[in-house]
């Protein structure tokens, strides 16, 4: 495992502010700009967000069209362990997981990635070297975020340098509900260039920002700073992914590349743990943003205990009756 | 690119419900047969004849109508008020337990999707159930002045866009407050309330308490005419109002009518989009646009104008039109030919006045009565589509600069039933609303009901309240 923080160095220089996207060049300026900005985005109306997940949450998925949703259910799953128990064992079961999600079904696809902490990351690239899954890893001082930027850097670092294809951070949510958006803003920013070639998801922690207006507003601010992804929460806050939520941050993506031609992924995460749930995610992805977001580059689903639940369903499918909690593996 | 995920038919199951090939009138608690010339009613998605349905002649209607006088005078009128009331509970849990055989046929006889009559209109009409059961026993409280007292017999004659919810606007208030019943269904629609004179019977409502007398518009006129009907209510078009209105005009008879309107929808540039849109779409098309308080008119900030337009039309384009028995279906079947034929006749009259039609790709099956959802942009008020009520899918969008001219456009109507008002400034919906001539304002939100929400127009929208405290009091003496 490298290990590249060095808590003696000095600090890395304040990198220059990267310039967000055409047409939105000049919104970052000043404080009071980018303000005007986030806070000129429509409004979001909790009630009539809610009343419109609840229809779509009506969809009756059957037959094919289930079958070919629980297949790219499976492939989207960032199949996730972020323990202080875990261990290189627990994270090569898991990857072992990922690749064969169900053992006695070749036709089952693996997963997109497996989510771990970044001092782990090493592990789980070595079990998924040659398989095409992603590792992902947790950086920036999850889940808090409560750590100097100097700390975060060398957080990310850290984690790519250990073989993290993909690095899930945290924005700093106190900075946020402050006010400060362009500490955020440069933040992101600063991860988005210690992340090299790594793909970037920025964590918003929906349920502490807790208005959809917020969820809005941040969900722009990550896009327009460089984010690959934007990600509702870390799972350890309750509230995580909602359906009014997701939505929320479905339009964004939407908005967004129609306005700088730049499309951006979104990952629910946390809470999603039955099929009935993630086919709902489904729906929303396809009515809201449109079926250019129905592959595993550009939604993900954050989660651990959804993927039995998926292989349960997908048995009953392939053999008409439900087996039990026995015939899929603990993770 | 193709989308991958298709999703599957999913038909709601048609064995839950046993439609009899033929129907009689339910008088006097028993099902008879009419005297008039039977005629048949159609599932309108796709033409097939459901069942043969009783006319009830002058002599039926008279019938009926002396059954009513007689519970009103034995039984039902006599009654302790609380045991009305438990009738009526009893009724509205036996909508609930039966509830996917009333939201299937009232698909397949009225053609609007299964997600509608199954979340929309049989449940709202089981709370409208529960609703006046609850004041059945407490109308010295409603603020109405001391003892209230019934009327007697009214005669109601409801429409085919909400079949069942029309009912139990109309039977649910006149039967808590002590009168009894002679209801016309509309001719293309009459299954779910036969169903309902099953769930009568079920419930030991006693006989002639309600009376359901099926026909056209001679059977109504019959209902209304009655010279021993002591109060109508009506629904429906303006025209057919203001001939009942000719009829009762000079008698003792109370009257209230619910007839069409010409609903504007002001978006401001504040408002939330997203939001707005959905409204929008729920405003014009849920239904087919079948409603009288329908957000046919877009009144949409200038300024906003191309992004709500561009929103709305991609979002226009995510509607599901097909089968109204599918789960999934949004939109479903025109009723009727004949409102077909008005549709597309003033969608002509639109495009010949110089607006701008715009409908997505959306295919149309090959039977059945069916139209797809349209907007007209470039409207101005004084073009037939922006006054005219069309009670179909189609969307007239008009733009303006300033509040004042949004309340002026608004109210430029001969309509005043329903107005709608999306902006998330708290003050200003205060301040529109207040200005609006329409008997119910939304703000932020379309198309929501509620038994205790009294609902009715203005102008050419008809008088009187249904719902509410105020509802009740179409049906006592004394109050007004």
């Amino acid at each position: 495992m490298t290990h590249v923080l060095d808590p003696g160095a000095p600090a890395a220089a304040v990198p220059p502010r990267r310039e967000p996207p055409a047409p939105y060049r000049d919104v970052t300026r000043s404080d009071a700009a980018f303000r005007a900005f986030l806070h000129g985005l429509p409004g979001v109306d909790q009630v009539g967000a809610e009343a419109r997940t609840a229809v779509l949450a009506t969809r009756s998925i059957k037959t094919t069209a289930k079958a070919w949703a629980i297949d790219t259910a499976i492939s989207m799953i960032d199949l996730t362990t972020l323990e202080g128990a875990d261990t290189p064992g627990k994270v090569r079961s898991l990857a072992a997981k990922a690749r064969r999600p169900d053992p006695t079904d070749p036709t089952c696809p693996p997963v997109a990635a497996v989510c771990v902490y970044g001092d782990l990351a090493g592990v789980a690239r070595e079990a998924l070297s040659g398989t095409g899954i992603n590792v992902a890893a947790v950086a920036t001082a999850f889940p808090s975020g409560r750590a100097s930027r100097a700390v975060k850097l060398a957080d990310v670092r850290d984690a790519v340098a250990n073989g993290a294809d993909e690095i899930d951070m945290v924005i700093d949510r106190g900075a946020f509900l402050a006010g400060r958006h362009r500490d955020v803003y440069d933040e992101i920013v600063a991860v988005r260039e210690a992340c090299g070639d790594a793909h970037l998801k920025v964590i918003l922690e929906t349920g502490e920002l807790v208005t959809l207006d917020n969820v809005r507003r941040a969900s722009w601010l990550a896009m327009l700073a460089g984010g690959d992804f934007i990600k509702t929460s870390t799972g350890k806050i309750s509230p995580a992914a909602t359906l009014p939520v997701c939505l929320v941050m479905m339009e964004a993506v939407r908005d967004f590349r129609a306005a700088t031609g730049r499309q951006v992924g979104v990952k629910p995460a946390g809470g999603i743990r039955t099929t009935k749930d993630a086919i709902r995610h489904l729906v929303l992805v396809n009515e809201v943003a449109g079926p250019d977001w129905l592959t595993p580059d550009w939604f993900r689903i954050g989660a651990s205990s959804l993927l039995n639940d998926l292989l349960l369903q997908r048995q009953k499918l392939h053999t008409g009756h439900y087996s039990g909690p026995d015939h899929v593996s603990v993770d | 690119m193709t989308n991958p995920f298709q999703y599957a038919p999913a038909p709601e199951s048609r064995s839950i419900v046993d439609v009899a090939p033929s129907h009689g009138l339910f008088v006097d608690g028993e099902f008879v047969d009419g005297t008039g010339t039977p005629f048949k009613t159609v599932n309108p998605a796709t033409e097939e004849v459901l069942s043969e349905i009783a006319c009830a002649s002058d002599a039926d209607v008279d019938r009926a109508v002396k059954a009513a006088r007689r519970a009103f005078t034995r039984t039902w009128g006599p009654m302790r008020p609380a045991d009305r009331g438990k009738y009526l509970f009893r009724i509205a849990r036996l909508l609930q337990e039966r509830a996917r055989e009333f939201a299937v046929l009232e698909s397949l006889d009225n053609g609007k999707p299964i997600r509608e009559s199954r979340d929309v209109d049989v449940p709202l009409a089981a709370a409208h159930f529960f609703y006046h059961a609850g004041w059945a026993d407490k109308l010295d409280w409603a603020g109405l002045g001391p003892g209230p007292r019934p009327l007697g017999v009214a005669g109601q004659v409801i429409p085919w866009n909400f079949p069942l919810l029309m009912l139990a606007w109309k039977v649910a208030p006149a039967l808590a407050t002590g009168n009894t019943v002679v209801l016309k269904p509309a001719e293309t629609t009459p299954l779910t309330a036969l169903l309902f004179a099953e769930v009568c019977r079920q419930a030991d409502l006693p006989p002639g308490v309600v009376n359901i007398v099926t026909g056209a518009g001679e059977t109504g006129r019959a209902v209304v005419e009655h010279a021993d009907v002591d109060k109508v209510a009506f629904t429906g078009s303006t025209e057919v109002g203001r001939s009942i209105a000719r009829a009762v005009a000079g008698t003792r008879k109370r009257l209230t009518l619910e007839l069409g309107g010409k609903a504007a929808n002001i978006v401001f540039d504040d408002a939330p989009v997203d939001q707005a849109v959905e409204g929008i779409v729920q405003g014009i098309f849920s239904n087919q646009g079948h409603v009288c308080c329908a957000g046919s008119r877009l009144l949409v900030q200038e300024n906003v104008h191309d992004e709500v337009i561009a929103s709305l039309q991609r979002r226009i384009g995510t509607l599901r039109l097909g089968d109204p028995l599918d789960k999934n279906t949004d939109i479903g079947a025109i009723n009727s030919a004949e409102q077909l034929a008005r549709i597309r006749e003033l969608v002509d009259v639109g495009e010949a006045e110089g607006a701008h039609r715009w409908q997505p790709a959306c295919e149309l099956p090959d039977r059945g009565f069916w139209f797809p959802p349209t907007v007209f942009t470039e409207v101005s008020p004084a073009h037939r589509i922006a006054r005219d009520e069309v009670f179909g899918p189609v969307l007239s969008v008009l733009t303006f600069r300033t509040p004042d001219e949004a309340v002026a456009k608004a109210n430029n109507t001969t309509y005043g039933l329903s107005a709608g008002v999306w902006t998330e400034k708290g003050s200003r919906i205060l301040a529109v609303t207040d200005r609006l001539r329409a008997g119910v304002v939304w703000a932020n939100t379309f198309n929501k009901f509620d038994p205790t929400s009294p609902f009715g127009g203005y102008k050419q929208s008809g008088y009187g309240r249904e719902g509410g405290r105020q509802g009740l009091a179409a049906y006592l003496e004394g109050a007004q």
